[in-house]
């Protein structure tokens, strides 16, 4: 079986966001940069089901040479080889159609992106890929196992979960319940210095939208500390008018 | 011209989501001049739908064909583009729900749009170019996007927009697009809810609990106070972690993201990946032994003390309110 998981670097959780140039570049001075923690699920789970020659990982990242950390990282946990497309990735319709474009010639059995990037947030690119590539798709699943070629999927829904079936090859968007997060041993990160990491370059793709600004949040106004429970569901009910 | 809107249902019953994505809908069409047109798949009954005309709806289609009983999103976003293509829409609007979100993106790349994934507010139109705000960061900031393309999609976030009755009714016309077989290709083996539980993405009132509950077995004062407000539980990610509670209630930067109109937070200390999940939550309150906690800083009221007095009390102060 032949796994695609598609990596993307994002802030720490921890980071402070602020923005330049009158808010419409994300400052990223000072920021540590991580796998996205989607990503490592999926990642995890791929090497899961590789394991004893059962596969091969491949993992893709659309990023500029600075995510170069991230791929290794990538590899440590247990990826075999590693493709960058070499580009910014400008928002999630360019990040599918460059991985989409990859992964045509590939005949992958299976692809698992997370299910959203926690910076942009779009929960975009599984969807995208199953649409470029005219496979099923599944967005969140919390729960994949694979029987010879079918797979089997929790998806999420408001409430509960459905349970799907799915003949491979399909993209998957792993949360959390997928697997546990592998952290990487001391002979997988000596291993990634040396695992394949292959450059490719972009391909054009129109721009559809973009983003012209960004804005922190106002700040709350300081909390109203009470002593007691009636005085608190008093102003909940008068002040507040939610219950 | 029209604008679009899918409209999700559960068993037959319209979403809250779908009542919100309406309204949204409404207001775009106003703006624009426009009527809004809804699509509804599977089997909903047309009373179910002629609701809709409340809302500002003056068409839905009922795409009602036994194929289309369970959701699969390949076939569901084929039968979007075409009702988007048969009313001319310019826009098309749905909800920024988990099935919404494998959908939306496969309409707009079907539809060579640009789409505005969570928006959580209005539109703005100039000409072609149409703005619209979304958060980015997991809630840590807002971003504006801005969408160039002649079609847009936009998917509307939970609770983000209040529904709004106008009045009037809705023609119901059957839609009965070609559907292509190689677009089933998913099998719904097993749908599992717990029914008797708010949905917690789209639930008004969330009561949440950490770590300082110390373990599975105190769960039950928290289901009483959700039980009486009529909200859903939620919990903090070491909670889930441990397995005291499932994965599907771990709110926070990786878990569920959540908007309600009261948050109350109880003896969770508010670490930054926590209130990614929460800080977007119209009023929130924190119930924390630890004056210093951090949550306190973005709560609207607080009480510090110990969870298992407060909790109990707050549960009897409320339904006293209640039967009053
Ligand atoms: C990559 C990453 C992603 C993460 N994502 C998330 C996420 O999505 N969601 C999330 O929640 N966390 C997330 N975390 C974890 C987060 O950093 C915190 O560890 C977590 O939120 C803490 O949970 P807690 O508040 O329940 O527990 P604690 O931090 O242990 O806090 C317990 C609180 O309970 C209070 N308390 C104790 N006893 C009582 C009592 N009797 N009465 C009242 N109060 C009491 C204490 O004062 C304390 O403030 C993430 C971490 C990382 C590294
Ligand atoms: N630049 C990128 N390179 C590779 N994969 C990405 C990139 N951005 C996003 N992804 C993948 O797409 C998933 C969803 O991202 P998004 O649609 O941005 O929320 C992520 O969890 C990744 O698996």
């Amino acid at each position: 079986m032949r796994i695609l998981v598609c990596i993307s670097n994002v802030p720490d959780t921890t980071s402070k966001i602020t923005f330049s140039n009158d808010n419409t570049v994300f400052n990223s001075n000072g920021i540590q940069y991580i796998i996205n923690p989607y990503d490592e699920i999926a990642l995890s789970k791929a090497v899961e089901l590789s394991e004893g020659g059962k596969g091969t990982v491949t993992v893709i990242n659309v990023g500029d040479s600075s995510t170069e950390p991230t791929i290794r990282k990538a590899l440590a946990i247990g990826a075999d080889d590693a493709v960058r497309v070499n580009a910014q990735p400008r928002d999630a319709w360019f990040v599918a159609n460059q991985i989409a474009n990859y992964a045509k010639g590939e005949n992958f059995d299976l692809i698992l992106t997370g299910r959203e990037s926690i910076d942009y947030n779009g929960a975009q690119v599984a969807a995208l890929l199953g649409e470029l590539l005219s496979l099923p798709s599944v967005s969140i699943a919390k729960k994949l196992d694979i029987q010879g070629t079918e797979a089997t999927i929790d998806r999420e829904i408001e409430g509960g979960k459905e349970v799907l079936t799915v003949s491979l090859p399909v993209v998957v968007g792993t949360a959390e319940g997928v697997a546990e997060p592998k952290i990487p041993n001391m002979r997988g990160i000596m291993g990634a210095r040396t695992k394949p990491l292959q450059v490719i370059e972009p391909i054009e793709v129109k721009e559809l939208s973009s983003i012209s600004r960004y804005e922190s949040p106002a700040p709350r106004s300081a909390v109203k500390l009470v002593d007691d429970v009636d005085q608190l569901v008093q102003l909940l009910h008068s002040e507040a008018k939610v219950i | 011209m029209a604008i679009l809107v899918y409209i999700e249902n559960t068993d037959g019953s319209l979403k809250k989501s779908a009542f919100e994505a309406a309204s949204y809908a409404k207001a775009i069409a106003d703006q624009l001049g426009d009527t809004v047109t809804a699509l509804s798949i599977g089997n909903v009954d047309k009373s179910e739908l002629e609701k809709l005309g409340k809302y500002g709806v003056s068409k839905v289609l009922d795409a009602n064909q036994d194929k289309l009983k369970s959701f699969v999103n390949k076939a569901y976003a084929s039968i979007i583009a075409a009702a988007a293509k048969q009313e001319d829409a310019k826009v098309v609007v749905l909800s920024n729900s988990f099935s919404g979100k494998g959908l939306g993106p496969r309409v707009a790349a079907k539809l060579d749009a640009g789409f505005a994934d969570g928006a959580i507010n209005l539109p703005t139109f100039n000409g072609e170019s149409m703005e619209v705000k979304k958060t980015a960061f997991s809630n840590k900031a807002f971003a504006t996007e801005v969408i160039n393309s002649s079609v847009k999609v936009i998917a509307v976030n939970p609770n983000a927009f209040e529904v709004k009755e106008v009045g009037g009714t809705a023609e119901i016309v059957d839609f009965t697009p070609a559907i292509q077989d190689q677009d089933f290709n998913v099998m719904v083996k097993e749908i599992v809810r717990a029914t008797d539980k708010v949905s917690l993405p789209e639930a008004e009132i969330v009561v949440s609990a950490g770590r300082g509950l110390k373990g599975p077995e105190n769960w039950g004062m928290i289901e009483e106070l959700a039980e009486v407000l009529g909200a859903a539980t939620a919990c903090s990610k070491p909670v889930s972690d441990a397995g005291w509670r499932p994965h599907s209630e771990h709110v926070g930067q990786t878990g569920i993201v959540v908007s309600p109109n009261l948050y109350i937070a109880i003896g969770i200390s508010g670490a930054i990946q926590h209130l990614a999940g929460v800080s977007s939550s119209k009023t929130i309150v924190v119930i924390n032994k630890d004056p210093e906690a951090p949550f306190f800083k973005v709560a609207d009221y607080g009480i510090v003390g110990d969870a298992f007095e407060i909790v109990p009390k707050l549960t009897q102060a409320i339904k006293n309110i209640k039967n009053n």
